[in-house]
C-alpha cells in the first residue's frame, strides 16, 4: 500500500514514514498544503494521510480541492481539533475518517488498512465468510460449521463490521464509532466485555477462534 | 541638568481620553440636539409674536381709520348744513379739545383755515383719500421731530379741502413693544436654552467620563468594575446594565478559564511526573528486554489516561465557553438513555448488576454526543461506584417533570454524604473512597458543565440507600407533551 503523508511537523512525520515501512507500506511525505496536493494528484497513493492545520494550504482545502478535481483516494485527516463539531466539519469537507491528535500509531494503522481495502472493494457483498463462518447481511443468519447462531442486533452489527473488515485490525474506537455511532471515549472496557460475549457465541466449541485480541491494538476476525 | 518631571505614560494619557473642556461640551450629541431644539423653537416664539403684533396692528388701524371715517362723515354733515363757516367753527373747536384727533381745513392752494396741524408735507393735501403722512401739530416748531399719521383728505365744494387724522404713535409704540418683547423673549430663550444645554450635557458628560474612565480600567484588567449607574433607568442606565451583564459573562469565562489552567498545572502535572519518574526507573534499573517493554506498556497507559484526563479538561473548558449551541438538534433523551444503558448491559451483567431503564419519549435541544457522553459517564460511575457486589441496581429512568426532561441515573451503594455533594461537582475532586478506582474525576463536573450548556443543571440526592444524579434539561419547545401541557 503506497501512503501519502501530508504533514507540517517533520519528526511525527518521519515517524509515520518509518512505522508505515516497518508495517510493510511505501510511504511519501509532503511538509506542506501545495506540495501536498500537488503530490496526491499525480501520484499513485492508496491511501491519504492529512493533517488539518498545514502552511500554505489547509488540510481542508486540499481535500475538498481534491475531491473537486474527480480524485477519490480515501484521505484521513489527522487533527488536533477532535471534538464532534471539527469531525463533523472534516468529514463534510470530504475527509473519509478522522483520527484526532494524540493518536496511536497502531489506531491510525487500523484505520488507514480499513480505509484502503474499502476502495479495493468493489459492489458490496451480501454474504461474509471467514473460515467456516458466514453472515448473511440480507437474511440477518449467522452460521458456523452449518449450524446457526443466533445473535442479538447489536451483536449482529458488531460481527458484520468485523467480518467487514476479516483480516484487518479494527480497533475498539472504530467499533464504537461504526457499530454504536459514539464518538466519545466511555472511560471503561465496555467494548471488551461486548466482544467477549460475541465470542462467546462465536467461537465457544470450536476448536479454531475466529475473533482474535490484538494486543494494544484491537481484534481481528480471520481464520 | 534636572529634567521637568515627566507624568507617568498612564497619567498622561488619563486627559487626552477625557471628554471635556467647553469645546468638546459643543460637539456631544446632547449638545447638538438641545441647539436643534432651541433653534425651532425661537423660529416659533418669533412666528407667533410677529403674527400677534401684526394682528393688533392691524386691528388698531381698523379702529383708527373706523373713527376717522366716523369723524368725517360728521364733518361733512356739518359743511352741508353750514357752509365753510360753520365747518370751520365746529373744527376749531374740536382741535382745542385734547386728544389724539388731528384736523386741518384748508383752500385748495393750501392755505390752512383752521386745525391743529402746523406743518404738512408739500402736496399732502393734493391727494385725496387715505393716506399715511409725517406731520407736526400747530403749537410745535419745526425744529421738532414730526410726527406719523393716518388720515383721509376729503374735497369740500369751493374746493376746501378736509383732513381729519389720528396719530399713529400708539400703534408705532405698540410695535416697538412687540418687537423689543421679540427681542427680549429670543434673547432669554437662548440664553436659558444654552444654559440649560450646558449643564445636561455637562451632567451626560460626567456619566459618559465616568464610564470612559471605568471602561479604560476594566480594560486594564480589573475585570471586576462595572459602569455606573444611576438608577434612573434611562438610557444610559439601560446600556450600562447590559454592558455590566457581558462583563459578568466574560468575567466568569475568565475566571472558568483561569480555572481550567490552573487544574491543568495542578492534576496535569502529577500523573506527567508519574510517566517521567517510570522512564527514568527504567533506564535507571535497566534489565531485560521484557522489563523495557513493561515499562513501556506502563508509560503508553499512563500517557493514553492523561489524554483521556485532558481531553475531558477541554470538553468542559469548551461546554463552558457555551460556544457549542450550534451544534444542537432536537433530540429524544429516552433514545440517549436505551442507547447507553444497551451498550453497559454486558458490563452490568458482568457485575452482578440489574440495569433497568424505565424511559418516556422526552425531547429536548442538544449536543447528542455530549448528552450521550455524560449519561453513559453517569452510568459508568453508578456501576464502578454504587453498585457493588451482588444484588446491586442501577435504575435509569428518563421523564418529564413539568418543564423539565430529567434523567435520572440512581444506585444502592455507599452515596456521597450531604457535606461532600456539592464539592464533588468540582473539578478533579474525587472523595477518598473512590480514589484506588481508575478515574480523573471529571466525569461529573463535565455532567454539570454539560448540563449548564443546555441551560438545565446537575442535581445529586440521596437514594436512601445510594445516589441518585439527576440531569434535568429543559424541555424543548416543540415537544409534544410541553404542547399538551395545560397552562
Amino acid at each position: 500500500m503506497r501512503i501519502l503523508i501530508i504533514e507540517d511537523d517533520r519528526e511525527a512525520a518521519s515517524y509515520l514514514v518509518k512505522a508505515f515501512k516497518e508495517a510493510g507500506h511505501v510511504a511519501d511525505h509532503a511538509a506542506d498544503g501545495e506540495d501536498g496536493l500537488a503530490m496526491a494528484s499525480d501520484g499513485p497513493y492508496d491511501v491519504l494521510i492529512v493533517d488539518r492545520m498545514l502552511p500554505k494550504k489547509d488540510g481542508l482545502a486540499v481535500i475538498a480541492e481534491l475531491r473537486a478535481a474527480g480524485r477519490d483516494t480515501p484521505a484521513l485527516i489527522l487533527s488536533a481539533l477532535g471534538q464532534v463539531d471539527d469531525r463533523v466539519k472534516g468529514l463534510r469537507a470530504g475527509g473519509d475518517d478522522y483520527l484526532p491528535k494524540p493518536y496511536s500509531f497502531s489506531e491510525l494503522l487500523a484505520r488507514i488498512e480499513v480505509l484502503s481495502r474499502r476502495r479495493t472493494t468493489g459492489a458490496p457483498e451480501t454474504v461474509y465468510r471467514v473460515g467456516d463462518l458466514e453472515l448473511d447481511r440480507l437474511s440477518h443468519r449467522v452460521s458456523r460449521g452449518g449450524g446457526e447462531i443466533i445473535l442479538q442486533p447489536r451483536e449482529f452489527r458488531l460481527l458484520e463490521y468485523l467480518m467487514k473488515n476479516a483480516g484487518q485490525v479494527v480497533t475498539r474506537t472504530m467499533l464504537l464509532e461504526h457499530v454504536w455511532d459514539y464518538h466519545f471515549d466511555p472511560q471503561t472496557n465496555v467494548i471488551d466485555v461486548h466482544v467477549s460475549r460475541l465470542r462467546a457465541k462465536i467461537d465457544k466449541g470450536f476448536d479454531k477462534p475466529l475473533i482474535h485480541t490484538i494486543r494494544g491494538a484491537g481484534y481481528t476476525v480471520r481464520p | 541638568m534636572t529634567a521637568a518631571p515627566a507624568p507617568s505614560g498612564a497619567a498622561a494619557a488619563k486627559p487626552a481620553r477625557r471628554i471635556s473642556g467647553f469645546r468638546s461640551l459643543l460637539s456631544t450629541t446632547a449638545f447638538k440636539i438641545i441647539a436643534a431644539y432651541l433653534f425651532i423653537f425661537v423660529l416659533f416664539a418669533g412666528f407667533v409674536i410677529g403674527w400677534l403684533g401684526f394682528a393688533t396692528q392691524r386691528q388698531l388701524t381698523d379702529q383708527l381709520t373706523e373713527t376717522i371715517t366716523a369723524e368725517v362723515r360728521g364733518l361733512a354733515e356739518q359743511y352741508a348744513i353750514g357752509g365753510i363757516r360753520r365747518l370751520v367753527e365746529v373744527v376749531d373747536e374740536r382741535s382745542n379739545r385734547p386728544g389724539a384727533s388731528l384736523y386741518l381745513v384748508a383752500t385748495f392752494a393750501g392755505v390752512p383755515l383752521t386745525g391743529n396741524i402746523g406743518e404738512l408735507p408739500a402736496g399732502t393735501l393734493a391727494r385725496q383719500g387715505w393716506i399715511e403722512t409725517d406731520y407736526r401739530r400747530a403749537d410745535e416748531s419745526t425744529s421738532d421731530r414730526p410726527h406719523r399719521a393716518i388720515a383721509q383728505v376729503y374735497g369740500l365744494p369751493g374746493n376746501f379741502r378736509l383732513l381729519v387724522g389720528r396719530d399713529l404713535e400708539e400703534r408705532d409704540r405698540m410695535r416697538e413693544i412687540f418687537g423689543r418683547g421679540f427681542r427680549f423673549s429670543v434673547a432669554v430663550a437662548i440664553v436659558l436654552g444654552l444654559l440649560g444645554a450646558y449643564f445636561v450635557t455637562r451632567r451626560v458628560l460626567k456619566r459618559v467620563d465616568a464610564m470612559t474612565e471605568m471602561s479604560r480600567r476594566i480594560m486594564e484588567g480589573d475585570l471586576t468594575g462595572r459602569l455606573p449607574t444611576a438608577g434612573s433607568r434611562d438610557e444610559l442606565d439601560r446600556l450600562a446594565g447590559s454592558v455590566n451583564d457581558m462583563l459578568a459573562r466574560i468575567e466568569a469565562l475568565m475566571a472558568g478559564m483561569k480555572e481550567v489552567s490552573d487544574n491543568i498545572a495542578h492534576d496535569l502535572k502529577t500523573p506527567l511526573t508519574r510517566l517521567r519518574n517510570k522512564a527514568e526507573e527504567a533506564l535507571r534499573v535497566g534489565g531485560s528486554d521484557a522489563a523495557y517493554r513493561a515499562a513501556l506498556t506502563g508509560i503508553i497507559e499512563e500517557s493514553d489516561g492523561l489524554i483521556r484526563t485532558f481531553n475531558a479538561l477541554l470538553m468542559i473548558a469548551r461546554a463552558e465557553a457555551g460556544n457549542q449551541r450550534e451544534g444542537m438538534v432536537r433530540l429524544d433523551l429516552a433514545e440517549i438513555a436505551r442507547g447507553v444503558a444497551e451498550l453497559y448491559e454486558p458490563v452490568a451483567e458482568e457485575a452482578h448488576v440489574a440495569l433497568t431503564v424505565t424511559a418516556a419519549p422526552v425531547s429536548v435541544t442538544g449536543n447528542r454526543e455530549l448528552l450521550g457522553q455524560v449519561v453513559a459517564n453517569l452510568v459508568d460511575n453508578a456501576l464502578k461506584y454504587g453498585a457493588t457486589g451482588e444484588g446491586g441496581e442501577v435504575a435509569v429512568t428518563v421523564a418529564a417533570e413539568d418543564g423539565e426532561a430529567v434523567v435520572t441515573i440512581a444506585d444502592r451503594g455507599p452515596g456521597i454524604a450531604d457535606a461532600d455533594r456539592g464539592r464533588v461537582l468540582d473539578r478533579f475532586v474525587r472523595l477518598e473512597t473512590s480514589r484506588s478506582r481508575p478515574g480523573s474525576g471529571l466525569g461529573l463536573s463535565l455532567a454539570a458543565a454539560v448540563a449548564r450548556l443546555h441551560g438545565g443543571r446537575l442535581v445529586l440526592e440521596d437514594n436512601r440507600p445510594g445516589l441518585k444524579v439527576a440531569l434535568r434539561l429543559p424541555r424543548s419547545a416543540d415537544d409534544p407533551s410541553v404542547a399538551a401541557r395545560p397552562v
